[in-house]
């Protein structure tokens, strides 16, 4: 099957904004992320060193129940509906996202990295994209805000250093 | 009235299973604009693509009218509804590292599960670089708790500090919003917009 364009940004905002003020109707809270991410992570090192995570007041905060928590079946949701729509697309194949001027296997050292700094980042800011700068947007929350603007005003300023990676 | 589950209409059981349906929702929009692939991304910080910038600014003015509007006519108790508490500067210095990591790693969270489920394999290499970050800062945890808990100033909104009300904050947001695609419309044809 070939692949479908992508749909309007508009379109697509607005479907993600309804999406956003259904939860904030039904359950009177945003849409997030990266704390599910916090959860499963916790769980892994909960795997090995139990004492150590309950030593750790950070990670204790997550350990208990980490599964049973409205973020981690939000994010199932996600997989589902990434997974769908990918689908109906005829998007869902093997590849790697990338720039014409990289290997693979250095685009897969990049993603570690940044997804490393940025992993330490959301937790540092109590919230990601969506938990932060989408969900505190909208509610027009001081910090989602500040934090929305730190991140564009940063991801410009390291552009430059890494525009082999992307074009 | 709304919020549904803060007035008790149901039990946080089925609360689990509406996150399941809204994150279904959410992932299918993510999707359906690109953000699971992380070029188109990126391309955004080169002024090549602004969906990024289209979809969030869409996002956030139809929910934050939305919330207005329902509170507004009566149907909504915004005191109720959950808001981020802002912690200044530990916000903006983990909105900078954040950024830096957009940049280099191409996603963030919760386009990169998206990008996972849809075969892209950066992505999966980013989700483990993203649960190797939050390990780390885990274990700095004792010795990074000032720096996380800097500019504490509570539940604020921008019309706490800024002295106006909510209506003016909102209508200052849909203005920028209108700027921002236009910008951004005027920027891709300048760098040279790229259909990915």
């Amino acid at each position: 099957m070939k692949e479908k364009p992508y749909w309007s940004p508009y379109a697509s905002g607005l479907g993600l904004g309804i999406t956003l003020l259904l939860a904030f109707v039904l359950m009177g809270r945003g849409l997030g992320a990266s704390g599910a991410m916090m959860r499963f992570t916790t769980a892994l090192v909960d795997l090995f060193a139990h004492d150590h995570v309950m030593a750790n007041p950070y990670f204790a905060k997550y350990a208990e129940n980490p599964f049973s928590n409205w973020l981690v079946y939000e994010i199932l949701g996600v997989m589902i509906g990434g997974f769908l729509s990918g689908m109906l697309a005829g998007r869902n194949k093997w590849r790697t996202g990338r720039g014409p001027n990289i290997g693979k296997h250095k685009r897969w050292l990049y993603a570690f990295i940044g997804g490393a700094i940025m992993g330490f980042g959301a937790r540092l800011s109590r919230g990601c994209t969506s938990g932060l700068a989408l969900t505190g947007g909208a509610t027009l929350a001081v910090g989602g805000w500040v934090f929305m603007f730190a991140v564009f005003a940063a991801a410009y300023a390291t552009a430059y250093f890494v525009r082999k990676q992307w074009i | 009235m709304a919020p549904f589950f803060k007035y008790g209409f149901f039990t946080e059981q089925t609360g689990l299973i509406i996150a399941l349906i809204l994150g279904v929702s959410f992932g299918f929009w993510l999707e359906r604009a690109g953000f699971g692939y992380s070029r188109k991304l990126a391309l955004q910080f080169y002024f090549k693509d602004m969906t990024v910038l289209n979809v969030m600014f869409t996002a956030i003015v139809v929910a934050m009218l939305g919330l207005l509007l329902f509170s507004l006519f009566g149907w909504l108790d915004i005191t109720k509804v959950y808001i981020n508490p802002t912690y200044l500067w530990a916000q903006l210095i983990g909105g900078l590292i954040l950024g830096v990591g957009f940049a280099i790693g191409g996603y963030c969270p919760g386009t990169s599960v998206v990008g996972a489920v849809t075969g892209h394999v950066d992505a999966y290499f980013f989700l483990g670089g993203a649960m190797f970050g939050m390990f780390v800062f885990g274990e700095m945890f004792p010795s990074l708790e000032g720096l996380y808990n800097w500019g504490a100033m509570g539940d604020v909104r921008l019309s706490d500090v800024f002295n106006v009300s909510s209506g003016v904050v909102a209508l200052a947001v849909v203005i920028l919003a209108i700027l921002f695609f236009l910008g951004g419309e005027w920027l891709e044809n300048k760098f040279g917009k790229e259909g990915v």
